[in-house]
């Protein structure tokens, strides 16, 4: 090989390297792009604006940054948002209020989920496929109108209620629609599948030998339950719990259709604030604490987790 | 039973009084019959290997004994007392499972103490219990390791210890070595011998591996299909087994079909087209004349000689074609003139041993006591 | 072993399965009812598919059907588009500057509060439309875009769990007999995981034909999703022809599922077979 086709050799393989290194750089960019423009950056905003004044005008804020007269770059930050947010009662209640709601129905979601979840994981084969394919189903059918289908069981003259009335348990029609109960409802309706899976999962995978092994060593099997597979599922609860909780905290869509004009949950005050009154610092400022709190959540459940993991 | 029950009584120990007793016991999955009128006696302080081939229901049984599955028909006495329906955690039986099944949550020490929790003895004594199975294994300062900590082998001695700890009546084990590798397998044989010599339990042990039976057992039951072909301590499954099937499955044989020609009490001859000649057996056989019979014998009970060496019967001209030096041994292939192809391991007594080559013609022999005369 | 704890749970999945499906079989029934105040049986009238047929001919409903299921469409392209590209970025790529960023970003719009999604997307197109004149005013573009960004969470997982395992030696292998890294991403890599693919398609259409919060923050006066027309409608309370609406999406989807439940449950008998076949061969 003569030196000018080893040169010509040497240029083309870097050439074949800079062409992968381009794939690779495109690869990761476009995404990476993406994502930042469209989900990183509108949360800076929404972090500038809590901090900024509301105007009239559209949109309804002063801008945080301006120049003023004699060139000099301003920021004026405004802490009044979030004074105003942690001063209102109202606000502090909403929170609460949220919280309350989402851990009473994740519980609830829980207690329900996880007997279901352990028995399509026993069920035999041919059952376990259908009894699965019928927990995904409702994910696929639209949330909303499954929200709504409440709506005409639990009306004044609904079928619970007609039912109720039959059986003479009551003598005049309940108001179940606009309660706590029916927000409650609604939420470990809406988000039983999502405790179902995790569950299921962790349970399907749990090894059976451990239970013979605990029934050889002559416990029981109600405890074997709670010393063998309820910790050695841990996992998928945690998930399951997160999964319900999370959607939980922020929801909207339940307590607007189900809940009365004083079920108070947060996904429901920005909404108004902002929709509503147009505030959208406040708006902004509620999101920020919304999405402080949840962090840290996750934060704790992790830690939690990672501990029980080292011990 | 093929063969002369005199000779048989000279190696088999007449057998103590029976402490498990299984009988005709039968499992079916459905349609499918996984084990097939098994009846045994096990006695107390002994070794009992099952041993089979994958799929012939060793595991069925031994699930059996420790109460996992309900037999579908036949029952099992323990010490006199009838199990049959007993549930697994009320059963004076322990298993040691073939994964181990160690709990992935539990300390090795949380895992050992797991079953004298489940019986209410008291914190002092499953301390001290606990500690004393775990020195015997030799796991002293792995207590408050988690199974993932810990290599195979460690694995399977706190496996071990916690199905010993509770000092069950009968130990179950599937397969106990099944996941080691094999220089511990061969150690660890040892070791468990040792261990059950010390303690006095009765082991049934589960295992696919005809050397780890012969190696363990006091006694052992050959599986297949679901049915115990044969029962008896190695040497006589070894010596004398009763079927083809045994006799193959065990170790390495040379089966060669014939046909009773000659039946008197103290010796037998049996006329094999496939050897060219007769062979002359110094046992009785018990079967009618004219049976289809098979002759097996094995390759080490074979001799190789390069003068036709002075007998009258058990001779036979071949040719090596075949060479494979082991070390301890060496194993040759001899084609008859017949194109049968005989194997014989030679032992390699001295160091330059007298080998043949390939190619040579040789005379192969074999004592009148050497060959097995088993029904087809 | 069976007996009373098996009962619970038996109980536990009937109480279950009755809770998940009871309200959506009420629905159904009441499709057919022929009187205006829905959970009031008109015997005299009734079944009757009035409903369906006022459905039909309801324009604002159609053309919000037509807006939804073009959105969802796009949406759900775009979004595995740049849902494979992560996933591959993140399963292959194991180290870039910026991964730990880039995978909060893949995950964080899953488990974030809609109503924060839809708020800061609308302050950002509000921002950039004051910067740089675009999107000029909000509509299908800002909500296709929106739906995207939220989607394409849900995609990468499906799609990376499926890349973890693929096995890499057949990607090696085909680079071992001379194949480009793009040409083996394209014979190899791509036909392994278009299961995952294609139910990240599906996954993202029906996450993008559902929603409404979101939509709602980024969408104008001249765009309305089926969602929105739907909430709009119930929040007024229960209306007939909601119910027929409902019944023909689940139907719709119903059928979706069980024909991929049935397909699957055929592939994996075929395959135990196959297994058995082969299995019975080789002893
Ligand atoms: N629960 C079960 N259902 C159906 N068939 C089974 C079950 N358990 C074992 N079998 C079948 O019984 C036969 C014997 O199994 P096993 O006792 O595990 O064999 P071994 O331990 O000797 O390998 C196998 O063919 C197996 O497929
Ligand atoms: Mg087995």
């Amino acid at each position: 090989m003569n030196a000018a086709t080893e040169r010509l050799a040497v240029r083309l393989r870097g050439l074949g390297a800079a062409r992968s290194q381009f794939g690779r750089a495109c690869v990761i960019l476009v995404p990476y792009l993406w994502l930042a423009v469209f989900f990183l950056v509108p949360f800076l905003i929404v972090l500038k604006i809590a901090f900024a004044n509301i105007q009239l005008s559209m949109p309804p804020v002063e801008p945080v940054v301006t120049w003023t007269a004699d060139k000099v770059l301003q920021l004026r930050l405004h802490f009044s948002n979030f004074s105003f947010v942690f001063g209102d009662d109202l606000y502090i209640a909403a929170f609460l209020n949220s919280l309350k709601v989402a851990g009473i129905s994740t519980v609830l979601a829980l207690l329900l989920g996880y007997p279901m979840a352990y028995g399509i994981a026993r069920a035999p084969g041919a059952w376990r496929n259908v009894l699965f394919l019928l927990v995904v189903l409702p994910f696929f059918t639209s949330f909303l109108l499954r929200v709504y289908a409440w709506l005409g069981l639990l009306g004044r003259s609904g079928p619970i209620n007609d039912l109720l009335l039959a059986l003479g348990i009551v003598h005049e029609p309940l108001q179940l629609l606009q309660t706590d109960f029916a927000v409650y409802l609604g939420m470990v309706y809406s988000y039983l599948p999502f405790m179902v899976l995790p569950l299921y999962s962790a349970i399907e995978k749990l090894d059976l030998t451990l239970l013979e092994a605990a029934a050889d060593l002559g416990c029981r099997p109600t405890k074997a339950f709670f010393t063998i597979t309820l910790p050695l599922t841990k996992e998928g609860i945690f998930a399951g719990c997160l999964l319900v909780f999370i959607p939980a905290v922020g929801e909207y869509v339940i307590p607007a259709l189900l809940g009365g004009p004083d079920t108070l949950m947060i996904g429901r005050v920005v909404w108004d604030e902002f929709f509503g009154n147009r505030d959208w610092p406040v708006a902004s400022a509620l999101a920020i604490v919304l999405l402080a709190i949840l962090t840290g959540f996750v934060l704790l459940l992790q830690r939690v987790q990672s501990r029980e993991e080292e011990a | 039973m093929s063969t002369d029950p005199a000779a048989r009584a000279a190696t088999t120990p007449s057998p103590p009084a029976p402490y498990v007793r299984i009988e005709r016991l039968t499992k079916r999955f459905g349609d499918f019959v996984a084990v097939r009128q098994v009846s045994l006696e096990i006695a107390r302080g002994e070794i009992f290997c099952l041993l089979g081939g994958s799929g012939c229901g060793k595991t069925t049984l031994l699930r059996m004994l420790a109460g996992f599955e309900t037999p579908t028909e036949g029952s099992i006495y323990i010490d006199g007392v009838d199990v049959t329906g007993v549930p697994p955690y009320e059963r004076p039986v322990n298993m040691m499972f073939q994964s181990y099944a160690l709990f992935p949550h539990m300390t090795v020490e949380q895992n050992v103490a797991f079953g004298l929790r489940q019986d209410g003895t008291p914190r002092a004594e499953i301390e001290t219990r606990v500690e004393e199975m775990l020195s015997l294994v030799k796991l002293d300062g792995y207590a408050k390791r988690k199974p993932h900590q810990l290599s195979g082998g460690q694995r399977q001695r706190v496996a071990l210890a916690r199905a010993l700890v509770k000092r069950p009546k009968l130990l179950l084990l599937d397969e106990p070595l099944g996941a080691l590798d094999k220089k511990l397998r061969e150690h660890t044989q040892f070791e468990l011998v040792g261990l059950q010599e010390r303690l006095g339990v009765t082991f049934v042990i589960v295992t696919h591996d005809q050397e780890e039976a012969m190696t363990l057992a006091s006694r052992i039951g050959v599986m297949r299909a679901g049915e115990i072909l044969q029962v008896g301590s190695p040497t006589d499954i070894y010596e004398y087994p009763n079927s083809r099937f045994v006799a193959d499955f065990i170790g390495s044989v040379n089966l060669v079909e014939g046909k009773l020609v000659e039946d008197e009490p103290d010796h037998v001859r049996i006329d094999c087209p496939q050897l060219g000649g007769t062979v002359y057996v110094d046992h009785g056989v018990s079967s009618p004349p004219d049976a289809q019979l098979s002759v097996a014998i094995r390759p080490e009970k074979l001799q190789l000689a390069r003068e036709r060496p002075e007998q009258p019967d058990n001779v036979l001209a071949g040719t090596v074609t075949g060479i494979a030096y082991l070390g301890d041994a060496t194993r040759y292939l001899v084609r008859l003139s017949t194109g049968f192809v005989l194997r014989v391991t030679m032992p390699n007594v001295y160091r330059r041993e007298e080998q043949f080559e390939q190619g040579q013609p040789v005379w192969v022999h074999w004592h009148a006591s050497a060959a097995v005369v088993v029904m087809r | 072993m069976p007996g009373r704890r098996s009962l619970f749970v038996l109980m536990a999945l009937a109480f279950g399965f009755a809770f998940l499906y009871l309200p959506i079989l009420a629905m159904i029934v009441y499709s057919f009812n022929a009187s205006r105040l829905v959970t009031v049986w008109d015997s005299a009238n009734s079944p009757t598919l009035m409903w369906y047929a006022e459905l039909f001919r309801n324009a604002p409903v159609l053309d919000s059907a037509r807006l939804s299921f073009r959105i969802a469409t796009v949406n759900a392209t775009g979004a595995v588009i740049l849902g494979t590209l992560a996933a591959f970025a993140l399963e292959r790529y194991r180290r870039f500057r910026g991964r730990a960023l880039f995978g909060l970003l893949t995950t964080a719009p899953m488990v974030l509060p809609e109503v924060i999604t839809g708020l800061s997307l609308l302050l950002l197109f509000v921002a950039l439309e004051q910067a740089i004149g675009w999107p000029g005013g909000r509509g299908a573009t800002t909500i296709t875009i929106a739906h995207i960004t939220f989607s394409m969470a849900y995609v990468i997982v499906v799609i990376q769990a499926r890349l973890a395992t693929v096995d890499r030696s057949l990607e090696e292998a085909a680079m071992d007999l001379g194949a480009r890294p793009w040409k083996v991403f394209f014979v190899i890599t791509l036909p392994l995981i278009m299961p995952a693919i294609a139910s990240g398609w599906v996954l993202a259409f029906i996450l993008s034909w559902d929603d409404l919060v979101i939509t709602s923050f980024v969408s104008g006066p001249s765009s309305t999703t089926l969602p929105q027309l739907v909430f709009s409608k119930v929040r007024l309370g229960v209306s007939p022809d909601i119910n027929a609406l409902a019944t023909i999406l689940v139907l719709i989807v119903t059928a979706c599922v069980v024909a991929a439940g049935v397909y699957m449950v055929r592939l994996e008998k075929r395959r135990a077979r196959d297994a058995q076949t082969a299995f019975d061969a080789a002893t």
